[in-house]
């Protein structure tokens, strides 16, 4: 535990990837790593569709087959061949069947199975990202990262991949059999198909990257509409709703017009390879007649060839339409990949982290500075040590830095420089598991479940049973509070929590954090909207119960300061002044100042 | 469809002409070898004119193929996504329209999901639409001249009809539930999604990022669970529909030969029978593929149209309040509030009367309905009985868009919208950037914001960015001092702030509530000391009113709540003083 080494600057946050500047081909090889499940049986699968393939083709050769030598038969039609072709084309038609069904269940199991692989690391991921990246994106665009850019690219998954392999065995088949009948025609053909070759390598790109702003254009697009949701008590007591209309339809329209300009291209992609097919196909009989005339190929045989180009254009265009929806699915794989692959820079250090023993709790600030991305400093040269059963409060104006010592205290950020020690281990080493046990955050605004209190409390302690809940409750002394609910703890608090008021919300925290037992326990301005009356009671019950953990409690209310041990002055992202209330009030610094504002405002 | 009627013609005829193009192709074919090539082989040479008629022909039948595919795509591709667009808009239409209270019920992932995978999946089935149409186009003319070769023969090819549509029927049924299922689980996932990631700083900060995955795994599975059972049931369902007509073609020839060995018909018409069938088999497998969507579209359309019909929206009145320059006054008389599907009601006959240019504190203990109170006074939500009358006209009687011209929230919790610091003071109105300052300096935020590198056009970002909950506060604030409200509410709007910046917050709207009514949520005796009036609360009920210091005197409740600080001062004080003595 030495801890020697100089913390590299890691002040500059990672914005999330718009989407990933990965190739095609390394985007499909980097999706299909991350969804092992696509390929698990993928030879059995290839296997069937051949065969359902191979039927499909031969149905139309037998019934061909039962018109020429059956019905069209020298001497009138031979019943009895004609029954057994129709025989035979109907086993055919039955293993074809089954063969595409056994195909179809194979690839729904597989692309799903795979899918939900993605959509899970995917929403993991975005946990794993601290938080101020997590905040570099709207809600709206985030949640369109695990589902609508996942379903983008089932539809691909599903057949796509497949027909593609498929077509290329085709036109490989295709291309033998031109050879064998002609040489000649075979090199008309693909003379005729090497303009569209390059089209389609050109038209690639320009439809990835229409499809990459389509997909773009949907995040805008959900991030708006939820900003409709999410704030829909400030639309309407400012009377926005025009506005906000106003913000969603531009949003709408933008990803209407990206959306037809994407399938524009993609019409115009598929229209050249129908009309290099026909063309083909009008060339070759041109070239055929006059080889024919020649005696270089009979009529037969150039009929015949026709039947052959057909099965080789067929999959061309089969496969010029897959390629456009790869890039579909492509683009919708670049934004998952693109999150996944955005660096979570306040990482877990994993198996290699440290794990501590619970207990008594030392903290220790060591020269600690932090800077927001692309910012000034909003602390600089932090030095503090908290010894066990201290119980801190951190004052100091707003702004002046003192959320930000909460949020590294707690690893939800790393230090620009310097170091966080618990117990003498720096942070940055310690397991999440280990860490998260000891540390709790009891943040201003704390986010609630659409479920009912008693889940929501649960939150902090998974395992705890009612009787823990109610004691809990009990202890901090809320009784009378969940006493007055309308179902007590079983109280639905709705989206948010928006059924409850702040204070309520902000209790609900208290007694979760409070459950969750940590050793030191940090409230952010915990109790900023909680009646006086509660707050004082509330925070007695946790000074009684917090003995022998650390807490450290950032305040404005000077009451927090007043009751505390240790009070920790921030000003201007430097601790100015450390010491009891009672030296600090009559010290004439920053503390006393603040101090008589606040007596001065309790005189009533 | 009906929406897009030119475009959807458009792409009609663009399939039409396809599917004409497609059969053409064959019968283009077939001409040219009869005409041209078979007499040129014969003939052992060919005239240039002959090649040319074979180009021409072939090419001008692959024009008019191109131009129908042309038409067919793009138009059903616009329509499909001005359909979409259309519809979007319609649901977001009702998202602001409808009250809190179905807000409330409704989670935000659902609602996403509704205005996104469901309007989606409602119009997907519009893309092959008009192929679908021109398949049956193609059926038609083929059925048609089947019928003309023979009625017998034809009336058994075309038993394939009946047999698709039972097959269909069969299919519908089964998919159906699945696919509702799938739909509604697609909204789940998203509904845990958005809400976790809402939550993420306390999932993260409480060490839950396992047990919400494993949350969002349960939907993630049970959806993939779904949509394989999906898949199995479309798997099913395309190799039938697709072994249906090859099985009609059989059949066809078996009882064709069976026929000519009768001498009812010669061998030429069951191979042309047989021709017609077999070049029909693309198509209809097509019409397969537009057949399995169609499930997926009934359902995104019943989902969105859930959201389309939602009822239980504001109603608004006529009236105007008179215009003015002065202070508005609020009332509220016997108002009952109960939240929706509770049994007790949250309020109970709580009335007000809040003086135009006066200032009331409204106090009282956490949870007491302070917010509810505020909230029924804006006609944020409706009173189940009771008027709130705002300038003295019943709040429910005036027009839109009235009450936020004349009255302001500040609220509990700040919203900021994904906009400049500008865009979060305005909301998009026309102002000067002197205006935008001067409310940013009387909410005490002036200095942050110069402080920002961008200044007032500094983008805020959802979820508020780097700014702390005090500094959000105070925009909000200023948000609500630069419309110079008639009526200001604030909710407990400065609980981020520290005393001194408070302070300040408050010696600004002295002088700013010149011409202003305020109705205070507060709990801090700086704020309650500023309030002519101070109404105490508790459970929903009105408890006691008065100046500050009748209340203090005669009122139990309101003297421990915010003499609460003062009193636990003074007893530290008392023990500190016990120890001194002691040691």
């Amino acid at each position: 535990m030495s801890g020697v080494e100089e913390s590299e600057e890691v002040g500059a946050s990672s914005r999330i990837e718009q989407q990933s500047a990965l190739g095609t081909m390394a985007t499909l090889r980097r999706g299909f790593e991350l969804s092992p499940e696509i390929r698990v049986g993928l030879g059995l699968t290839i296997a069937l569709a051949v065969v359902a393939t191979v039927g499909r083709v031969i149905i139309p050769f037998v019934v061909q087959q039962t018109t020429d030598n059956g019905i069209l038969a020298e001497g009138g039609p031979d019943v009895a061949f004609v029954a057994r072709a129709i025989g035979i084309a109907a086993g055919v038609v039955v293993v074809t069947s089954l063969a595409q069904y056994a195909v179809n269940v194979r690839l729904f199991t597989a692309a799903e199975s795979g899918l939900a692989t993605l959509r899970m690391k995917a929403f993991r991921h975005i946990h794993d990202l601290s938080v101020l990246t997590q905040s570099t994106e709207r809600r709206g665009a985030l949640v369109s990262r695990v589902t609508s850019d996942v379903d983008t690219i089932s539809m691909f998954v599903q057949f796509g991949g497949l027909m593609l392999l498929i077509s290329a065995a085709q036109i490989f088949l295709a291309t033998v059999l031109m050879v064998v009948y002609s040489p000649i025609l075979a090199l008309v053909v693909y003379l005729c198909f090497v303009p569209l070759v390059f089209l389609v390598r050109r038209f690639q790109p320009m439809l990835g990257r229409a499809y990459g702003a389509v997909r773009a254009r949907v995040g805008d697009m959900l991030g708006a509409i939820s900003e409709s949701i999410v704030g829909a008590t400030t639309i309407r007591a400012y009377g926005v709703e025009e506005r906000t209309a106003e913000r969603i339809d531009a949003s709408i329209e933008e990803h209407r017009a990206s959306a037809i300009r994407a399938q524009i291209r993609s019409v115009i992609a598929f229209v050249s390879g129908q009309a290099f097919a026909g063309f083909t196909t009008a060339v070759v009989l041109v070239v055929g007649t006059v080889l024919a005339t020649r005696g270089q190929i009979t009529l037969g045989e150039l009929l015949a060839f026709l039947f052959l180009v057909n099965l080789f254009t067929q999959p061309v265009l089969m496969a010029t339409e897959i390629l456009n929806e790869m890039q579909n699915a492509v683009a919708g794989w670049r934004r998952v990949i693109g999150v996944i692959d955005t660096p979570a820079d306040v990482s877990d250090p994993g198996d290699d982290g440290v794990v501590q023993q619970r207990g008594p709790i030392t903290v220790r600030f060591d020269g600690v500075s932090y800077a927001y991305p692309g910012g000034d400093l909003v602390l600089r040269d932090v030095d503090l040590t908290i010894p066990p059963h201290t119980k801190v409060a951190v004052v100091g104006e707003t702004g002046s830095g003192k959320t930000t010592l909460a949020k590294l205290l707690t690893r939800l950020m790393d230090p620009a420089g310097g170091r966080v020690l618990l117990d003498g281990v720096e942070l940055r080493r310690i397991a999440f598991r280990s860490l998260r046990e000891r540390v709790v955050l009891v943040p201003q605004e704390g986010f609630l479940f659409d479920a009912d209190l008693a889940d929501n409390i649960r939150f902090g302690k998974p395992t705890a049973t009612d009787d823990d809940i109610a004691l809990a409750i009990t202890e901090l002394g809320l009784d009378a509070w969940i006493e007055g609910l309308p179902h007590g703890l079983a109280t639905q608090v709705g989206q948010r929590g928006e059924s409850l008021s702040a204070g309520e919300r902000q209790l609900v925290a208290i007694v979760r954090a409070y459950l969750a037992d940590p050793d030191l326990l940090v409230l952010d301005e915990a109790t900023s909207a909680v009646d006086p009356a509660t707050e004082v009671r509330v925070q007695r019950a946790l000074d009684g119960l917090t003995r022998g953990r650390t807490s450290v409690a950032i305040a404005h209310r000077l009451s927090t300061a007043e009751a505390a041990d240790v009070v920790v002055v921030v000003d201007r992202g430097e601790i100015v002044e450390v010491g009891a209330h009672r030296e600090l009030v009559g010290a004439g610094g920053v503390y006393s100042r603040m101090h008589d504002s606040w007596s001065a405002q309790q005189a009533g | 469809m009906r929406a897009q009627p030119r475009a959807t013609v458009f792409a009609v005829v663009g399939s039409v002409l396809w599917a004409s193009a497609t059969v053409g192709t064959a019968w283009a074919i077939g001409w040219v070898t009869d005409t041209v090539i078979e007499p040129a082989v014969t003939a052992g040479s060919v005239a240039a004119g002959g090649l040319w008629l074979i180009f021409g022909v072939l090419v001008a039948i692959l024009a008019v193929n191109v131009v129908g595919v042309i038409l067919r795509r793009v138009f059903a591709t616009v329509a499909g996504f001005n359909l979409q667009a259309g519809y979007r808009r319609g649901v977001t239409r009702q998202y602001l329209r409808l009250p809190l209270s179905w807000h409330h019920a409704h989670p935000s992932g659902q609602l996403l999901s509704n205005a996104h995978a469901d309007v989606e999946a409602t119009w997907q089935v519009f893309n092959p639409l008009p192929m679908a149409i021109g398949v049956i186009v193609m059926l038609i003319i083929a059925g048609t001249m089947m019928v003309f070769l023979d009625p017998v023969l034809a009336f058994i090819g075309l038993l394939v009809f009946p047999g698709l549509f039972l097959a269909n029927v069969i299919f519908q049924r089964f998919m159906s539930p699945r696919i509702t299922r799938a739909q509604q689980l697609r909204a789940e996932v998203a509904e845990v999604a958005h809400e976790s990631f809402e939550a993420g700083l306390i999932v993260k900060s409480m060490g839950r990022e396992d047990e919400e995955t494993e949350r969002f795994r349960t939907r993630t599975y049970a959806l993939r669970d779904s949509l394989i059972r999906v898949g199995r049931t479309r798997g099913t369902f395309e190799p039938v529909i697709e072994a249906i007509p090859t099985l009609g073609t059989l059949a066809v020839l078996g009882v064709g030969t069976w026929q000519v060995a009768r001498g009812e018909l010669t061998a030429a018409q069951v191979v042309q029978m047989a021709y017609l069938f077999s070049i029909l088999a693309f198509p209809v497998r097509a019409l397969g593929w537009v057949l399995a969507e169609i499930p997926r579209s009934v359902v995104g359309y019943d989902r969105v149209q859930r959201v389309l019909r939602a009822e239980g929206s504001m109603e608004y009145g006529e009236r105007t309040l008179p215009p003015g320059e002065g202070p508005a006054s609020a009332a509220l008389h016997d108002v009952v509030y109960r939240h929706e599907g509770e049994d007790h009601p949250t309020i109970h006959g709580v009335s007000l009367e809040v003086e135009a240019g006066s200032t009331t504190a409204l106090v009282g203990p956490t949870g007491s309905g302070k917010t509810t109170l505020a909230n029924l006074a804006l006609r944020l939500v409706d009173a189940e009985a009771g008027s709130v009358l705002i300038d003295g006209v019943d709040a429910r009687r005036l027009a839109h868009g009235q009450i936020p011209a004349v009255a302001t929230l500040v609220a509990q919790q700040t919203f900021m919208f994904d906009d400049t610091v500008r865009g979060n003071v305005t909301l998009g109105e026309e102002a000067t950037d002197q205006s935008i300052w001067d409310a940013l300096r009387i909410a005490q935020a002036d200095p942050f914001v110069r402080a920002l590198p961008a200044g007032l056009d500094a983008v805020i970002g959802e979820r508020g960015g780097t700014l702390s909950g005090g500094q959000r506060q105070r925009i909000a604030l200023a948000r609500a001092i630069w419309r110079h409200p008639r009526l200001l509410v604030l909710d407990d709007a400065t609980s981020a702030v520290d005393p001194s910046v408070e302070q300040a917050i408050l010696a600004g709207l002295r002088e700013a509530r010149e011409g202003m009514t305020v109705l205070v949520v507060a709990y801090r005796m700086a704020t309650i000391l500023l309030a002519d009036q101070v109404v105490y609360i508790e459970q929903g009920r009105v408890v006691d009113r008065g100046t500050h210091a009748e209340l203090i005197g005669r009122c139990t409740g309101y003297a421990n709540l915010v003499q609460a600080y003062a009193r636990e001062a003074a007893e530290r004080a008392a023990v500190a003083a016990t120890e001194e003595e002691t040691s």
